[in-house]
């Protein structure tokens, strides 16, 4: 298995600073610090309960940070009213761990719901053929009329990320997206990820602990140890740490 | 509380109101904030009973005022409301009916052996159409709804709730509370009247045929005799409290749904505590606006 050769510039679209988050007593983000580089795959690795899904949960206003900042294309997450928080989240996809597929409608609803919301000029003709052409780029085009129960984890999985590309994102969060699928196919999905990557140019945060999945995809790398970022650098750099912690995630 | 309450009401609320807002938007400001500060976040001491209970009704206070804020903001999601309005109303209406129907036949069976004691018979019809009409009708309706729609919303936004699918359009800046939540409250508050309509001409239907099983009368005369003996008194408060209890059913499901927090069983809990919590509030509200009409 290859590495990803990194296409990320070095423009930054999101930087974090400073960021906690304590959840009734217990500190899970700890003056957490990072930036994500425009087109750049960034893989936030750690353990289970160490805080990485809450740092892409505060990017984009689901979770209120206690303190810190979080700046996305120049703009402070933390400091803006609603109507400007939602424009800057439909610049932003999020694949929830479990999709979030809405279950009482077909996969056609599903992709059209964003864009009757955000695309009201676009005319029935337009938004089919999008939804076409984002089910090809996920590699299920015939998968409109099923409903979400019908699908497949992996399939559920493509699903969901057709329906966070059918806005055009320009940054990609990626919540543990290849959990609880076999091998195989959490390694078509690592593909998929990447050939967004390079078709769209998404910046993408990538939450995982698959360490195959982060070989394949990572431009590069933070680790996460109990709210507080220990590591940064590429799958190369990390693996050879001298730090036996570290170097146990690619072991 | 006391000073306390007051200087943060002054320290928060106030320098948040711009001069250029509405009136309707600064008594808003100041209601969520007052419930704000003096439920949800105030520190009762530890020997008050039902802390979480007046914590709870803090939430639900402004959970419905943001309803109210909401269910005037444009847009309005007017497809999704024509759809609630036919799952609530088109799945409903066999249950009402079959109660409305057995609910007008056994009152009628029941009550005339005493009417006929007195000589009485005669007021049968406007006996059972003033009891349907201004209380039992509107009631049962509501409670039965209350079972159906309210534990069905619950359910339905619980199971969203945990499955992250709120979340999910609260990501895409789709506004879940309006698209979900206002629909169904507004669903709810339109389609309960319509169910009411329909289950008390179905009671004083099925009251005609229970007093044809005795005596004799034609439907046009019973219904002529039923219905002269309601005046506009009876009929609007009834359809008054009908809206209400829609909305009720609506806003206590909703509620009880949206704030689902932890695993599958807490879904289970927030349909059943809905149907409860609804209940209770219909009786309520019944309670208040039979005292108001009696004033009247």
């Amino acid at each position: 298995m290859e590495t990803n050769p990194n296409h990320a510039s070095h423009e930054t679209v999101v930087t974090i600073n400073g960021l906690s988050k304590t959840f009734g007593g217990n500190q899970i983000l700890k003056d957490v610090n990072l930036d994500l580089r425009k087109a750049e795959n960034l893989v936030v690795l750690g353990k289970s309960g160490s805080g990485k899904s809450t740092i892409i949960k505060c990017m984009v206003g689901l979770t209120e940070p206690d303190d810190g900042k979080i700046s996305i294309f120049g703009q402070d997450m933390t400091d803006v009213d609603y109507n400007e928080l939602n424009r800057l989240r439909t610049k932003i996809g999020f694949l929830f761990q479990g999709n979030a597929l809405y279950d009482s409608m077909t996969v056609y609803e599903n992709l059209a719901f964003p864009l009757r919301h955000h695309k009201k000029e676009m005319g029935i003709e337009k938004i089919d053929s999008l939804i076409h052409e984002v089910l090809e780029s996920v590699g299920l085009p015939d998968t409109g009329n099923q409903m979400p129960a019908e699908l497949s984890g992996g399939m559920s999985k493509r699903i969901g990320l057709a329906r966070t590309l059918i806005l055009k994102p320009e940054i990609m969060l990626y919540d543990e997206p290849t959990t609880g699928l076999d091998t195989i196919t959490a390694r078509e999905i690592s593909q998929l990820m990447l050939d967004l990557q390079r078709k769209y140019h998404i910046s993408s945060l990538i939450i995982t602990h698959d360490i195959s999945c982060t070989k394949m995809i990572a431009d590069r790398i933070v680790i996460l140890k109990e709210g507080t970022i220990v590591a940064e650098g590429t799958y190369e750099e990390l693996e050879k740490s001298d730090d036996e912690w570290i170097r146990s995630f690619f072991s | 509380m006391g000073t306390k309450f007051y200087a943060s009401l002054l320290k928060e609320v106030l320098p948040s109101i711009r001069p250029s807002i509405s009136v309707g938007t600064i008594f808003y400001e100041i209601s969520v904030q007052c419930i704000h500060m003096s439920l949800v976040e105030s520190q009762l001491p530890g020997w008050i009973p039902f802390k979480e209970k007046i914590q709870e009704t803090g939430d639900f206070a402004l959970f419905f005022l943001r309803f109210l804020k909401e269910s005037v903001r444009r847009p309005f999601e007017g497809k999704e409301f024509l759809l609630q309005c036919y799952k609530m109303g088109n799945k409903s209406l066999p249950l009402v009916l079959i109660t409305a129907f057995i609910m007008g036949l056994v009152l009628t069976l029941q009550t005339r052996p005493s009417l006929v004691t007195f000589g009485a018979e005669g007021l049968l019809p406007g006996m059972v159409s003033v009891s349907v009409i201004k209380e039992i009708g509107p009631v049962i309706t509501a409670i039965i709804c209350a079972g159906k729609i309210s534990s069905r919303i619950g359910a339905e936004l619980g199971s969203m709730r945990v499955t992250e699918q709120i979340d999910a359009m609260e990501v895409s800046a789709i506004n879940p509370f309006r698209y979900l939540v206002v629909t169904r409250v507004l669903a709810a508050t339109f389609m309960l009247p319509v169910l009411v309509v329909f289950a008390d001409t179905i009671s004083i239907f099925s009251s005609w045929i229970a007093y044809n099983i005795h005596g004799e009368m034609s439907l046009t005369g019973y219904f002529n005799r039923a219905l002269s003996k309601l005046g506009w008194i009876d009929i609007v408060p009834s359809l008054i409290k009908s809206v209400l209890f829609g909305t009720a059913i609506g806003i206590v499901g909703s509620y009880k749904g949206f704030s689902v927090t932890g695993g599958t069983a807490s879904v289970g809990k927030a349909a059943n505590s809905a149907v409860v919590t609804s209940s209770l509030v219909i009786f309520f509200i019944d309670m208040i606006t039979v005292q108001i009409t009696d004033i009247i």
